[in-house]
């Protein structure tokens, strides 16, 4: 086999035993990579219906196909495991070093079984596992235990996914983190910090072999090349920053909690402004030539030292939604969510909505007081200072920060059981992960695609806010296309989630972005590395195949159309400004967007999937399952 | 002993550039090896924290250390051109060579454990593939001297505009 080993490594974290699972050809040319073979393994794994902090959800990393070959944007790999902030699926994609570690070290997947009895760092060496120790590592961030591990080990080529703080402190909503980038959303950094396990690290010393390397490596070249053009400007330019001014403009950028969908001091907390100001230096993925991520420093200010990359869902989130104009308060959040490793949208998002607790009266100074605050703090919209404190507080799980830690959905369950309140109206959240910036009441093609999202309120899985603001659709009522429309959507995304391969090269493949530009060239990629005979279908399936393994596991594990849903706010109240202002998603709307969707992807009315489409994706085992 | 004061051309980095993509390792180390492994690269990328990155492979010093270091005579110095040739035979793996580079630009082939070199790619039709691929064109094969004219340059550039009293008549 070309491009793969053919090995999925399985560890029993309880009993320390390794053994070597050899997949078939066939499996590889089904599942390909990244969250779709996470996915899959996972679906292979799991105990069915175990609690998501369970021995029984296994940690699925799965490579990707062109991962150590020169294909740009193609080093990432994909993490699944079942989300304790949904209690669905939790896939998630990273990219970097980690991934080409990995299949240097001749492994295609990795699946941790079972938890560890004390803290450990694993370490996969070429075809060696050891458990080692991890006590010295306890209470250092993401990027400081990867240095740490690196110092320890003497070798710079040691690779490591780590969990920071947040996740030994069990933040619901905690990521795994490596070289700087993160697997984030559904809290896989909670799982792992259950499971007592602080980092995973990987040496490969091995080469990887593709069927064709004379043409995949022209053909990378040329795309490597193509990738310095205009296609790719806005990302190596301002990096994806430079969106929070064109969504402030459609008026969809959340705003004080998803209040408003236009923000005031958006030129202040621009990615245009962060260049002027802020910008150190622009830095790569391995593998890709583009070079996204803008690292950011604050020089002055309560906040001087803080440095991250800034991206604009990070912050959207901890900027505009929290009516914070001063850009320094968003770098500081966004660095302790990096650093310390939670997800930075949903750490935003839950500040936002404390933020609206205490402008409402539900909650008060004294509910902030703890030992690092004793009088408690006023945390109005705007002030980034309190915003910092409490993200501290999240982080350490301290005083309300331990509720808050939990992500929006617990939070205000727990509030309103306590208080008599309604804040759950606006607890922002989608399947229980709250929601990327795009408000999407105006939205309402993307509206749906978040609705019926696997993973919960997420724009990476479903891309259906791109034909609503380019006017493709009529973003403010609802027709007959828009099932369509979120469908394709979702499997598109899921093709490039599979390979994977970083969306942000769709365009520099033949200039277009579409399914006609893309899936040739792929194609080509795909048979120079592994020799096979793909065409245009046979990557479309991929992406269909994708999203079907998710929804399966979502079934299998207790999904029904009722989780299909949008937060209150969404369906209740209408914004006062910009384009988007005085609509809302009716349940009327919402449901008929669903049915539309539930056909165009050819399932039951019920949203489920009949056993013919399953065998026909060549999954009869999932179709024994959970087929109708 | 001086390093780094050759007329020889070398392969240069521009740290300002270099984003850290490592797409230089995969085509020297395919180059080489005809497989893509970091590990057989003879230019490496270095992180030495979130934001200095760059690339180093060898400088090609006059009176090379590496040359003079070794115990078996592995190691020659092209007199023409400065690249160092290692004799595969000769070599034994000891690590003199790695130990005498002020650069770090000397590694072991993890199968064979005999040292290797960057030379520039001396008979690759098209010189050195780690320039050609850059997608940064952080990369470069200078000298000493094309170096230094390029830093007046860009330093000329950005510090100094030409006075002019010269104006357009009204």
């Amino acid at each position: 086999m070309y491009g793969y080993s053919g090995k999925i490594l399985h560890i029993d974290l309880k009993t320390k035993k390794t053994w070597v699972e050899d997949k078939p050809e066939e499996w590889y040319k089904l599942w390909i990579g990244g969250v779709s073979m996470a996915s899959r393994l996972l679906w292979e794994n799991i105990v069915p219906g175990c609690d998501p902090l369970d021995d029984g959800n296994p940690i699925c990393f799965a490579n990707g196909i062109f991962t150590g070959t020169p294909v740009p944007v193609g080093g990432k790999f994909g993490l699944a495991s079942k989300s304790p902030l949904t209690g669905f699926i939790g896939d998630s994609l990273s990219g970097s070093w980690f991934s080409i570690a990995l299949k240097r070290a001749g492994w295609d997947g990795v699946v941790l079984h079972n938890s560890c009895d004390r803290w450990t760092n694993l370490f996969i060496d070429d075809d060696r596992v050891q458990f080692l120790d991890a006590t010295y590592l306890l209470g250092k961030g993401t990027f400081e235990t990867e240095e740490a591990i690196r110092k320890k080990m003497g070798d710079d080529q040691v690779r490591s996914c780590t969990i920071g703080i947040c996740g030994e402190h069990l933040v619901r909503y905690a990521n795994v983190t490596n070289d700087g980038r993160q697997a984030g959303r559904t809290g896989h950094g909670m799982i792992w910090g259950h499971k007592k396990l602080k980092a995973v690290s990987v040496r490969g010393t091995k080469g990887v072999k593709v069927f064709d390397p004379a043409t995949l490596n022209q053909l990378s070249f040329d795309i490597s090349k193509t990738a310095q053009g205009k296609d790719t400007e806005k990302y190596r330019v301002y990096g994806t920053a430079t969106g929070l001014l064109s969504q402030n403009k459609a008026g969809v950028l959340p705003t004080r909690n998803f209040t408003e969908g236009v923000f005031e001091h958006a030129n202040e907390v621009s990615g245009e402004f962060l260049d002027e100001h802020h910008k150190v230096k622009v830095i790569a993925c391995a593998q890709c030539p583009i070079a996204c991520e803008q690292m950011s420093i604050v020089k002055t200010g309560p906040f001087a030292g803080a440095m991250t990359g800034i991206e604009y869902e990070s912050l959207f989130a901890n900027s505009s939604n929290l009516g914070v104009s001063d850009i320094r308060a968003a770098i500081k959040l966004i660095t302790i969510s990096d650093h310390d490793g939670m997800d930075s949208i949903s750490m935003g998002v839950t500040i936002g909505y404390a933020m609206e607790c205490y402008e409402r009266g539900v909650l008060t100074d004294k509910d902030f007081a703890c030992p690092s605050h004793p009088e408690g703090f006023t945390l109005r919209f705007g002030d980034g200072e309190s915003a910092v404190k409490l993200a501290e507080m999240i982080r350490d799980r301290e005083g309300i920060g331990d509720l808050l830690a939990e992500g929006v959905r617990i939070s205000s369950k727990k509030i309103d059981e306590e208080r008599g309140t309604e804040s759950w109206k606006w607890a922002m959240h989608i399947k229980g992960l709250e929601p990327a910036g795009y408000d999407s009441r105006s939205l309402k093609t993307f509206a749906v695609g978040l609705a019926v999202g696997t993973r919960g309120g997420c724009h990476n899985r479903s891309a259906a806010y791109d034909p609503d603001i380019k006017g493709e659709t009529n973003r403010l009522t609802v027709d007959e296309t828009r099932g369509r429309v979120a469908a394709e959507s979702e499997e598109y995304a899921a093709v490039y989630d599979t390979l994977p391969l970083c969306k942000f090269i769709r365009r520099s493949f033949t200039g277009k972005a579409d399914r006609a530009g893309a899936w040739p060239a792929i194609a080509k990629l795909i048979n120079a590395t592994t020799g096979w005979n793909f065409d245009y279908d046979a990557v479309d399936l991929i992406g269909i195949r994708a999203h079907t393994i998710k929804k399966a596991f979502n079934i299998r594990e207790g999904w029904t159309q009722a989780d299909d849903e949008l937060p209150w706010r969404w369906k209740h109240e209408a914004m006062t400004k910009g384009p988007g202002a005085g609509v809302f998603v009716t349940d009327e709307e919402l449901e008929y967007m669903k049915k539309l969707y539930y056909k165009a992807k050819g399932w039951t009315p019920e949203g489920l999937i009949p056993k013919t489409k399953l065998i026909e994706l060549g999954m009869p085992d999932v179709a024994e399952q959970i087929g109708v | 002993m001086t390093t780094s004061t050759s007329k020889h051309a070398y392969i240069d980095c521009d740290p300002v550039k270099c984003v850290g993509c490592q797409l230089c390792e995969y085509v020297c180390s395919f180059t080489k090896t005809a497989e893509y492994n970091s590990y057989r690269s003879r230019i490496r990328t270095v992180r030495v924290d979130e934001v200095l990155i760059t690339a180093i492979a060898c400088r090609t010093c006059e009176n090379a250390p590496c040359v003079v270091v070794c115990p078996r005579d592995a190691l020659t110095q092209d007199p023409l051109t400065g690249i160092i040739h290692i004799d595969g035979t000769r070599c034994d793996g000891c690590a003199w060579c790695i130990e005498a580079c002020d650069f770090g630009a000397i590694s072991i082939n993890p199968t064979t454990r005999l040292a290797e070199i960057c030379d520039q790619c001396e008979t690759v039709e098209g010189g050195p593939q780690c320039v050609r691929w850059c997608p940064k064109e952080a990369l470069e094969l200078t000298t000493p001297e094309r170096r230094a004219q390029k830093t007046r340059r860009a330093l000329i550039a950005e510090s100094l505009e030409m006075p002019t009293k010269a104006k357009d008549p009204q």
